[in-house]
């Protein structure tokens, strides 16, 4: 037996719809036997990984994991919604997690340099550098390929292990908080470099979060509603089509690559000025990585990026429950994203193939309906 | 002590060297892996955990190649069968690899590892200067040798050989000749498998001896770096891999003499070295536009 | 031919069917190919030629049917199973590859272990007794279209075939050039050889051929002797009614009319290792009149286009003008917004982004020209503005399609085709640059897309085709160029043109140039 694809004359928006469900439905299939072969009991193991931090929606007690919920998926959303820009512009931009920690950085010259300043503008100020800290990270590969024709992936990915050597050097030396018992890390922020919670009553989720649900909406009426969309989208699916229509190549390398950068950055400093407090050695759990999950689950459309970054966060949390009252390892968590996007990118193919099962004897099998996937 | 330095440099760009020459197989037949990563932390963990429990190094660099092969063919499933973005799908296989990995290593951490014995040839070995270089490494570096000059003989000397360079030059013209295009690339890729794993057992059986996670450290992307330096070419693919053998290492000696540059700076070197090398190569459109197989990540589905 | 040699048939296909999805490729199509034939294959463009041969060389699998070989019946699994039995093919998109040298190309079909060596010596005996030399070891990518061919003859007359598939061979030859191979393959029918030969030229055909099957949605429509039919007779099988001759209106006072398009000395460096420099380029195209730049394929055509449009700028605004004003350093939009239009070769993938929809495509090109209409405040696109206009042109043009708004990969080329050249001229512009107007487009199709390029240089705008098929420029333009090796001829007045001279400065003859003389073909 073999397998044939049969390209659709149109793409299928019944499964453009419905390929991240069945990603997630094959991925837990894959997650059940996976955890049945380490020995534990795959309903339990899903159940701590899916269920349990869920339980806040109707019970008040567990209400705080909701908030926990939303601090893994600021930095996923943020990160995901900037990289949907560069890949559906056709920019492989893998170093989100580098960008992500020099906008940490960068957005924690303030409070670590000047920690006596102290006024109402330092957040702001803090933001806005975390942002530019990104983005110029990120101009660093798009110029390389601008200007040189030089691959953007290699070079992204390459600057990830530069930002976190400098950022380990900083936080272990000419940054390090004195007072720190030498562990890694500076000084914590003062309250005015801290950002505030939504619902500080229920738990300590705060407003990264909200600039992610905004700069969702935000990116996704930019593509699907303007011009500037539309020249991403051009550029990304046919680039010589793009020429024809006026498009510079170089401008959209750097507005996606920007953007994003951007974007990373801002998790970075969310995440410091969050729920950290202050810039250590280990900020990012790979969010920056998982956040390239969270883009394809998400199907790159911003809005879908939302539930895909909550659904992704849940595999963190789900993760440290399950380690907690089952003792799954906690490294099954990445396990499972790899799956998961493994899944994810074999259904896309449904939606502009058919897949057909030819058997041996392969003539006169199928009709032209045969073998609707 | 300069024998024993070029001999450390051979140590840092034999599992580069390996992994290089088998993506440059599969890119050569057109399609890009960048899981290499992923395969190759794969086959350092396979290789440790085999050696470890059965106290056989070799059997553990056998496993390794094996699941390094076994995992591309994930790769390959989707790509050529079910014709998925190769890039995508290569980070996917790096993501999946590093998350495994570090499932199934959790239990190796800490656990002295079975170290693969250097090969010793009495009168031989004991040539002052050159005998430890040429004749007293540890095997597998012999192989990576070995394995650059085979895959070049392949490629340029043999049928077989062209054929696969005819399908990574345009696809379209080969299914039309009646060459299996998706067959030919099943076997390119499981070969760029294999030797991602190979190289990762070089990494936990002779480099380190104990498993890390994320041991591999962006050498399986260093690797890729070096396919496109070498500009498809084996022979340049083994100069590129000595001269980053050789900054790697000079960055180590440089940290060891502490000549007043944070550690953590130095080791950012090689990393930036890539970098660097990436734009220099590129710079030249002409060169790289000609060397690049014509149907590199390009989609195929043959039409029946 | 004469009877006494039609003694054996060498192929006999009997309900060959192929079904792609919901489309009957070929519909039990019958086809008998005697010993020693020269046997036309004939049909529009997805008539079915080209399913039906790739089914005789194995590239597809057919659906049901038989095919006999020399009486037996056979069942061709892949294009190796074909070259065993002895068919050989010469694609029309050559199968080549571009990074390898002629020996190689060639070994790459030859499944014995022969050293590369003693290929490219049989290759380059081979191909000096037949008149077509050869260097074995070039470079197939630095290659003229004609050169290359050669390689694929020889590569199949290597394997010593005895029918040899030929898939419009001519569309990429000079006239001359294909005069030398009609002589080729007479002298293969000489030896005994069929051929199957695909072609939409209908004098060749009747010149050539001993038989012909007629080919139409599909199905076989007709098998006749070409040389007792007329090329009328022969067309009206293929299309199945009479097409419509195209109209050109004689124009009159085109000497005063004002030049909207004009080109001073433009040259090109290549941009890539494998195109063409362009040298010093001079050309006027008036209001009222259609100017058609012929030549062979890969001589610059590419390249001129897109230093014209602006897709590749140039160095000094002078060298292109439209409407009197200087556009050299202008981008495509800004030439769109002086008035041009311009229609690329490439339909999918260059005039059209293929997975996107008919009115993002037609956004595609005017969102700068119709900014206004299109465009709302904050670049937000106005999707019921660009809806209406696009149902707009493909009523006017005739577009064929299965949705409201399909994606423009789903449509048939030839309806695409009239989508792209639609969308320019519903702009009415004054300037329009067009290349490969109807290539691989239906004669409806075609006919449809000439007259509305003279009826748009008749309503006072200038019109400039790039085409390699010369039918079409002399039933089109009013005066034609040819462009050879990057250079452009004077143009030729439509009376004074005649298929030789031109043919003769396709091949790289210019009287009036010094600099090069005649190339031997």
């Amino acid at each position: 037996m073999r397998i044939e694809l049969v390209r659709r004359p149109q793409h299928s928006a019944l499964f453009s719809a419905l390929s991240p469900f069945i990603a997630l439905g094959l991925t837990l299939v894959a997650g059940a036997i996976m955890f049945s072969v380490l020995g534990k009991n795959p309903v339990e193991a899903l159940y701590y990984y899916f269920i349990d931090p869920l339980t806040g929606i109707w019970d008040p007690s567990n209400r705080w994991q909701l908030h926990e919920l939303a601090i893994k998926a600021a930095p996923l959303i943020l990160i995901a919604v900037g990289l949907s820009v560069c890949y559906l512009s056709n920019n492989w931009n893998i170093g989100a997690e580098g960008q992500f920690i020099a906008g940490a950085i960068v957005g924690s010259f303030i409070p670590v340099v000047f920690p006596g300043f102290h006024s109402w503008i330092v957040l702001p100020l803090m933001l806005i550098l975390g942002m530019a800290g990104g983005a110029a990270y990120a101009a660093i590969p798009a110029f390389f390929k601008v200007r040189f024709n030089t691959n953007e992936i290699l070079t992204s990915l390459m600057l990830v292990y530069v930002a976190q050597l400098f950022n380990d050097w900083l936080v272990r030396g000419i940054w390090r908080n004195p007072e720190g018992m030498s562990f890694p890390g500076t000084i914590r922020f003062s309250e005015w470099a801290i950002l505030p919670q939504i619902w500080p009553d229920s738990g300590r989720a705060h407003w990264g979060f909200v600039f992610a649900l905004v700069a969702a909406v935000v990116v996704w009426f930019m593509l699907s509603k303007t011009l500037k969309g539309f020249e991403v989208k051009v550029l990304g699916q046919s680039p010589r089509a793009g020429r024809f229509a006026g498009f510079s190549s170089g401008k959209v390398v750097f507005f996606a690559f920007l953007l994003s950068g951007a974007l990373a950055g801002l998790a970075g400093i969310s995440e410091v000025a969050g729920p950290i407090e202050h810039l250590n050695e280990k900020i990012s759990i790979g969010y920056g990585f998982t956040a390239i999950i969270v883009a394809f689950l998400g199907r790159l459309n911003p809005l879908g990026i939302v539930a895909a970054g909550i659904i992704l966060a849940l595999t963190y949390l789900g993760g440290e429950s399950a380690q907690i009252a089952i003792g799954v390892s906690d490294k099954a968590v990445r396990a499972f994203q790899g799956m998961l996007l493994f899944f994810v990118l074999a259904c896309d193919t449904l939606i502009h193939y058919r897949i057909r099962f030819v058997g041996a004897p392969a003539m006169k099998a199928e009709s032209g309906k045969a073998g609707t996937a | 002590m300069i024998e024993q330095i070029l001999i450390t440099i051979a140590t840092a760009a034999t599992p580069l060297l390996i992994a290089a020459i088998g993506e440059l197989v599969v890119e050569r037949s057109g399609v890009l892996n960048l899981g290499v990563e992923g395969m190759m932390i794969m086959g350092a963990v396979t290789g440790f955990g085999v050696a470890l429990t059965t106290g056989s190094p070799w059997l553990g660099v056998f496993a390794a190649i094996l699941v390094g092969a076994l995992f591309s063919l994930l790769f390959g499933f989707l790509t050529l069968t079910l014709v998925t973005n190769q890039v995508a799908t290569g980070l996917a296989l790096t993501l999946l690899g590093l998350g495994l990995s570090g499932m199934i290593g959790e239990a190796f951490v800490g656990q002295p590892g079975v170290k693969l014995a250097a090969i010793y040839i009495p009168g031989l070995t004991d040539i002052p200067f050159v005998g430890r270089l040429l004749f007293g490494q540890d095997p597998l570096f012999y192989v990576s040798i070995l394995l650059t000059v085979g895959v070049a003989w392949f490629l340029f000397r043999t049928r077989a050989g062209l054929t696969l360079r005819s399908v990574g030059d345009n696809h379209g013209s080969a299914h039309a000749l009646g060459i299996n295009v998706i067959g030919i690339r099943y076997l390119a890729v499981m070969f760029g498998g294999a030797c991602a794993g190979l190289a990762g057992a070089f990494l936990s059986l002779v480099y380190t001896t104990q498993w890390i996670e994320n041991m591999s450290a962006g050498r399986g992307w260093i690797a890729l770096a070096l396919v496109v330096f070498a500009s498809w070419r084996p022979l340049r693919v083994l100069a590129g891999a000595y001269l980053f053998g050789a900054v790697s290492i000079g960055q180590l000696h440089a940290q060891a003499l502490g000549i007043g540059i944070p550690s953590q700076l130095l080791s950012a070197l090689p990393y930036l070295a890539t970098i660097l090398v990436l734009v220099l190569i590129s710079r030249n459109r002409r060169l790289t536009m000609i060397n690049t197989p014509a149907s590199l990540g390009r989609p195929f589905v043959p039409d029946r | 031919m004469s009877a006494d040699t039609a003694a054996v048939n060498l192929l006999e296909v009997r309900g060959l069917t192929k079904i792609f999805g919901s489309l009957k490729a070929c519909d039990a199509v019958d086809l008998t190919i005697r010993k020693g034939e020269i046997h036309a294959l004939l049909g529009e463009n997805g008539a079915g030629k080209s399913t039906l041969v790739k089914m005789l060389f194995g590239s597809l699998e057919p659906y049901s049917g038989e095919i006999r070989w020399n009486g037996q019946p056979v069942k061709i699994a892949n294009p190796n199973a074909a070259r065993k039995l002895g068919i050989g093919m010469v694609f029309q998109h050559f199968s080549l590859f571009e990074a390898l040298s002629a020996a190689e190309n060639i070994a790459l079909s030859l499944d014995d272990q022969t050293p590369i060596s003693t290929i490219a010596a049989k290759a380059q005996a081979l191909s000096y007794s037949y008149g077509l030399p050869l260097d074995p070891y070039s470079l197939v990518g630095d290659l003229s279209v004609g050169e290359r061919q050669r390689i694929e003859i020889i590569r199949c007359l290597l394997q010593t075939p005895d029918l040899i598939i030929l898939d419009e061979p001519t569309s990429v030859l000079t006239p001359q050039e294909a005069d030398k191979l009609f002589e080729t393959l007479e002298r293969l029918r000489a030896e005994g050889k069929s051929i199957l030969y695909i072609s939409h030229r209908l004098e060749e055909v009747k010149r050539m051929c001993d038989a012909a099957t007629v080919m139409r949605h599909g199905k076989v429509v007709a098998h006749c002797d070409p040389r007792q039919e007329t090329a009328a007779s022969l067309a009206r099988m293929m299309v199945g009614s009479e097409v419509h001759a195209v109209v050109r209106a004689p124009i009159e006072g085109i000497e005063t009319a004002e030049a909207l398009l004009e080109v001073r000395n433009l040259s090109r460096k290549p941009a890539t290792p494998f195109s063409m420099p362009l040298k010093n380029i001079s050309l006027n195209v008036r209001a009222g009149e259609v100017i058609g730049i012929a030549g062979v394929a890969g001589n610059g055509q590419g390249e001129f286009f897109e230093a014209v449009s602006g897709e590749a700028m140039q160095l000094e605004a002078g060298t292109v003008r439209i409407r009197g004003q200087d556009a050299g350093k202008l981008s495509i939009t800004g030439r769109r917004l002086l008035g041009a239009a311009f229609v690329p070769e490439e339909r999918l993938g260059h005039g059209a982004a293929p997975r996107m929809k008919l009115s993002e495509n037609l956004f595609l090109s005017r969102y700068a020209t119709d900014s206004k209409a299109f465009l709302g405040p904050g670049g937000v696109v106005k999707e019921s503005a660009i809806d209406a206009a696009t149902q707009r042109i493909v009523q006017e043009m005739d577009v064929r399609k299965s949705a409201r708004d399909p994606e423009a990969a789903a449509l048939s080329g030839g309806n695409l085709q009239k989508f792209i050249i639609g969308r320019e001229l519903d702009r009415r512009p004054t300037v329009m640059v067009v290349n490969q107007p109807t290539w691989g487009v239906d004669a409806g199709a075609a006919a449809k897309i000439r007259q509305s390029l003279i009826e748009l240089a008749r309503s006072g705008s200038a019109v400039l085709v790039i085409s390699q098929d010369l039918d079409e420029l002399f039933e089109i333009s009013d005066a034609i160029s040819v462009m050879h090796n990057g250079e452009l001829s004077r143009p030729l007045p439509r009376a004074e043109a005649t298929l030789e001279k031109i043919g003769l400065l396709m091949g790289g003859a210019e009287p009036g140039h010094v600099d090069h003389g005649l190339e031997s073909v």
